[in-house]
Parts: structure tokens; C-alpha cells; sequence
């Protein structure tokens, strides 16, 4: 069989199928929301990180920007939630070409311009002056499209329409040439590959997934303010949990979210008192020990991990 | 035998600046399809910039480059890839943590060429067979060297140029790479090689154009460049004294 086929046959089926039954056997589903929300998000930094080599503290702008895309349809012209979670995919992508300028910049340089990127969606969504739109400061309540349940089963679309292009990126010309970009950009020009068009269009599917699962957040909660939606937390889990896996893999970042926001979960339950204490050295131990993500545990076994 | 007629590349008067420094001082020479024309000089006259600005790394800050007829000074690398040029790297410059056969695929997928040759043969012809499914980071200089040829020989160029590709290798692999530079010659590629090391250069150019400060200082065979008093000169004053 195909690799391409394997991988979406043992890794994407199974995901979507376990989280597309949960709902009915698990009653915490707003934990589940979240779960696939965070799937998606370290996806989304794997195809920009993993792949591509930007990493993007200011990741959640993206997410932000789609939230209110969704609202501002929703509030203002009653469209469908389905459609409005579309034009948070499009807001934020038009976010992101307007940002491109930023893929000049590399490593911390890139990472710092993209924090402060976000931070100036968020004062720009958050001003009073903006309030007939935005609703600045005062958050967004939206009525008519309040639907958990829906809103639960697009995220888990999403997710799988965001795995299945991680699965593409792992087994492509394109994905390869991705890698190559971000191994050396010089010598991946030298292998005719156009450096400049592959870092926007990597860009650009990671600024659609976010703005997605912004949408679809914003469905799902239906009342939010502006420091929900891009709360930093966002960026700083997706990245954790993408890195704790180990990226440029399709399973490193799912593995990364099941465990990290599983333990998260659970010590936030039981020993919350410890929470930020257990989180912090546990995150600390994989920086020290495992950079390369769980996964590294495998591939320097010499196994080949998807 | 005239440039404007046969020649796939012309450079005249390229000038290169890096601050107020000129690394390319006016340089012009062509090379014509099949002809192997050697770059020689010492450190810093300016052989890897001239390669640098002819595969479209740097733009120059003046003169020409016209390859195959029509205009490549400042255009993007990847363009000219696709029209025909293609290098390796003093240092050579693989994707480490891709597989030397995935290397290659990225250049076989986006080089545009159409009748390059496979990964299989490529493999076997530069001696990286053995190491197809490793990284490209296991692999020791002078594979990787290897590596960075068939990267471009992917791209099927029909202008080439290696830039110190032979310097590492013992007398065995010098006496294996020459024979290979000489039959991709032969098939009507151009290629320019820059060495120092100059029982090589004799071995397989053609003609060699001597660089100084970024200058041509000579033009024509090796055996009469060495006898050449400014040659001489140019030479003995740097730390390439032979
Ligand atoms: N990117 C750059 N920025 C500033 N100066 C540069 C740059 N590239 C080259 N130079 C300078 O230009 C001059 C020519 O360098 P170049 O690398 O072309 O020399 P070379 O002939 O290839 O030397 P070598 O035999 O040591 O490889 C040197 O003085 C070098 O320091
Ligand atoms: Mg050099």
C-alpha cells in the first residue's frame, strides 16, 4: 500500500472516529472541544515549524482574527455558522498575506515580530472605537448559532481536513521541498524550488487552519472577549505540544497534544495546587532532554516514525 | 573562435561590491557548451562571488551576465535553474536532515528538467548508493560534495559550476571525479571549475581565466599561465604559492 494511504488509513481514521464517538460515551465535552481545537492549532504550527522552520509565538492572531471573522457575519449580516466559520478561514488568511512581509525575518526575529503582531490584532479588535463591529472591549455574545454539538463536529472536520494535509506535506514533492527550504534556503533555490512562493503558501494553510478553529471556537462558545480569543495560551500550547511530540511528523503532534494536555487536565482536576509546578518542569525535562520531541525516542532507535 | 557565436555564457565587466569593497572588478569571460574553463587565483580574488552572482545569489552592481542568449544578471536562482545553471558549494550545502535520496528528489521534482537522470543512476555514478537512505548530515565532506553534484546534475544544467569540489579528495577520487567532470563535457554541458589545486586544473580544463582582486589577469592554457611573470607574481604573494 501507499504510504500516503497508510497514514491516512492507521493515524487520520482512527483519530477522527475516536473523537467523532467520544461525545457519547464521555460527558465532558467542552474538554473534548478542546482537545480537537489543540489537534488542530499544533498541526497548524507543525505545517509552519515543523515544516517550514517560522515559528510563530504570535500564532493565536490567526485563531483571534477567525473568531471574529465568525462573529462579525454572524452579528452583522445573520449569515449560517458554517459559512461564517469559512470567512474566519478567510479573514485570517488575508491576515496572513497581510503579514508576509514577517517571513524576512528568521529565527527569534521572526518569532518576537509575530508575538507583536498578534498583540496589535487584539488592540485593534479590542478598541471602543470599533465597538459597532467588534464590540470592542465589551466581547461578542452572539445569539441564533449557539450549537455545541455542530460546532463540535466541524472542529473535528477540520481536523481531519488538517491531518490529512500534514499526511500530504509527509508524503509529497511539495512537503520535501518545504523541508528543503527550511534546511537551506539557498540550496533549495539551487534545486529550483521557489523559496519565497513555498514559504507564503505554508504560511497561508497554517493561517486557514487556525482562522478555522477560531471560527469554529467561536461557534461553539458563543460569548467572548477579545483576551479569550487571543490569549497567548493559545500560541504557547499549540507550540509546546507540537514541539513535545516532535514536529515534521504527522503523529508527533497529536501524540504531543494527547499526552501534554491529558496531564494538564488531569493535574489541573486533582492537584491543582502543583499544577504549574508539574507542568513547568515536565516542560522543562523535554527542552533538556528530548528536543527533538517524543518521537526522537523512536527515529534514534532507528525506526521510522510517520 | 567567437564569443557571441557559440558561447552559452558571457560575462563582461561584472562588478560586485560589498560595502565600498569591489570582490568583481570588471570581470568578462564566456565559455562555450562542452569546453571545461578553469577559475583560478588566490584566496579572495573573487572565484566564489563570480559563481555566486552567475547562479543568481547576488545581483551584480554592474555589467552583464548573458546566458543562452538572453539576459541572467539579478535573476532568481531558481529561475535560472530552470533555465540551465546549475553549482555546488565550496562548503557544501545539503538538506541535513533529509535523506540523500530525498535530497535528490527535491531537485529531480522542482528542477524543471525533463530527461535528468534518475536517482537510481545518479546514485551509482557518484558513489552514494551505499549511504541513499541515510541523512544527508551522516554523510562526510567529500559525499557530501558528491551529494551537492548530483543535486544539480538533477536539474540536467547545461552550464555547471563546481566550486573547489575536487579540494579533500585523495589522488583515487581525484583521478574518478576528473573522468566524470570530463564525460559530462562531453555531452555538451559547459562547465566551470574552480580549483586550487593545479595538477587538477591542468587535468581537465581547457582554458583557465586567472583572477586577481577581481580581475581577469589571464586568459588561456595553464602550462603558458604558469610562466606568465603576473601569474607568478600574483601567486607567490599569496599563501597558494606552488
Ligand atoms: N557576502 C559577502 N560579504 C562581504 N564580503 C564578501 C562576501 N562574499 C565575499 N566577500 C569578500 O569578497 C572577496 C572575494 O571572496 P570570494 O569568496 O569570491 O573569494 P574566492 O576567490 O572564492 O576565495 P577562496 O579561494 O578563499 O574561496 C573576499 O575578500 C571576501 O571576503
Ligand atoms: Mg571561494
Amino acid at each position: 500500500m501507499h504510504n500516503a494511504s497508510k497514514h491516512l488509513l492507521f493515524i487520520l481514521a482512527p483519530l477522527v472516529v475516536v473523537f467523532a464517538l467520544l461525545p457519547g460515551v464521555y460527558q465532558n465535552h467542552l474538554l473534548l472541544f478542546n482537545f480537537v481545537i489543540f489537534l488542530i492549532l499544533a498541526q497548524g504550527v507543525n505545517i509552519i515549524y515543523g515544516f517550514t522552520g517560522y515559528l510563530p509565538f504570535g500564532y493565536v492572531g490567526f485563531f483571534g482574527a477567525g473568531a471574529y471573522g465568525f462573529a462579525i457575519m454572524v452579528m452583522h449580516l445573520h449569515t449560517p455558522a458554517p459559512f461564517a466559520v469559512l470567512v474566519g478561514g478567510g479573514v485570517a488568511i488575508l491576515l496572513g498575506l497581510l503579514l508576509t512581509p514577517l517571513l524576512r525575518l528568521s529565527g527569534a526575529y521572526f518569532a518576537i515580530a509575530n508575538l507583536a503582531a498578534s498583540l496589535a490584532v487584539l488592540h485593534f479588535v479590542a478598541n471602543p472605537a470599533l465597538e459597532g463591529i467588534t464590540k470592542g472591549p465589551y466581547g461578542v455574545s452572539l445569539t441564533g448559532t449557539f450549537n455545541p454539538t455542530h460546532a463540535y463536529y466541524a472542529a473535528v472536520v477540520v481536523m481531519a481536513l488538517t491531518v490529512g494535509a500534514v499526511v500530504y506535506l509527509k508524503n509529497s514533492p511539495f512537503g520535501l521541498a518545504l523541508q528543503a527550504v527550511r534546511e537551506d534556503a539557498v540550496s533549495a533555490s539551487m534545486a529550483g524550488v521557489n523559496i519565497i512562493k513555498m514559504r507564503v503558501i505554508a504560511w497561508l494553510a497554517s493561517a486557514l487552519v487556525a482562522g478555522l478553529a477560531g471560527g469554529i471556537y467561536a461557534w461553539y462558545v458563543s460569548v467572548f472577549y477579545p483576551d479569550n480569543v487571543f490569549s497567548g495560551e493559545f500560541s504557547i500550547f499549540a507550540i509546546v505540544f507540537a514541539l513535545f511530540g516532535g514536529v515534521a511528523t504527522i503523529t508527533g503532534p497529536i501524540v504531543g497534544v494527547l499526552i501534554l494536555y491529558g496531564i494538564y487536565n488531569l493535574i489541573g482536576f486533582t492537584t491543582p495546587q502543583y499544577f504549574q509546578l508539574i507542568y513547568g518542569l515536565l516542560i522543562m525535562g523535554l527542552v533538556l532532554f528530548l528536543p527533538a520531541g517524543l518521537v526522537s525516542l523512536a527515529t534514534r532507535r532507528g525506526w521510522h516514525v510517520p | 573562435m567567437s564569443p557571441e557565436k557559440t558561447s552559452i555564457l558571457d560575462v563582461s565587466k561584472l562588478v560586485k561590491r560589498f560595502g565600498g569593497f569591489h570582490a568583481l572588478d570588471g570581470l568578462s569571460f564566456h565559455v562555450v557548451p562542452g569546453e571545461i574553463l578553469g577559475l583560478v587565483g588566490p584566496n579572495g580574488s573573487g572565484k566564489t562571488t563570480a559563481i555566486n552572482v552567475i547562479s543568481g545569489l547576488y545581483a551584480p552592481d554592474g555589467g552583464e551576465v548573458v546566458f543562452d542568449g538572453a539576459s541572467a544578471g539579478g535573476v532568481a536562482s531558481h529561475k535560472l535553474v530552470h533555465r540551465g545553471i546549475n553549482r555546488t558549494f565550496q562548503v557544501p550545502k545539503p538538506f541535513l536532515s533529509l535523506t540523500v535520496r530525498e535530497n535528490i528528489q527535491v531537485a529531480l521534482a522542482y528542477g524543471g528538467a525533463t530527461g535528468a537522470p534518475s536517482i537510481a543512476e545518479l546514485l551509482e555514478e557518484y558513489r552514494l548508493k551505499e549511504v541513499a537512505d541515510r541523512p544527508a548530515a551522516d554523510l562526510n565532506s567529500a559525499q557530501q560534495k558528491m551529494l551537492d553534484l548530483t543535486r544539480a546534475l538533477a536539474t540536467r544544467p547545461r552550464l555547471l559550476l563546481l566550486d573547489e569540489l575536487a579540494a579533500g579528495l585523495n589522488p583515487a577520487e581525484l583521478d574518478w571525479i576528473a573522468g566524470r567532470i570530463k564525460a559530462l563535457a562531453a555531452t555538451g554541458m559547459a562547465i566551470i571549475v574552480v580549483e586550487h589545486l593545479m595538477g587538477f586544473i591542468e587535468q581537465i580544463t581547457d582554458r583557465v581565466i586567472v583572477l586577481n582582486a577581481g580581475k581577469e589577469i589571464f586568459e588561456g592554457t595553464l602550462a603558458t599561465a604558469v610562466r606568465e611573470p603576473q601569474v607568478i607574481e600574483v601567486f607567490l604573494g599569496g599563501e597558494h604559492a606552488h
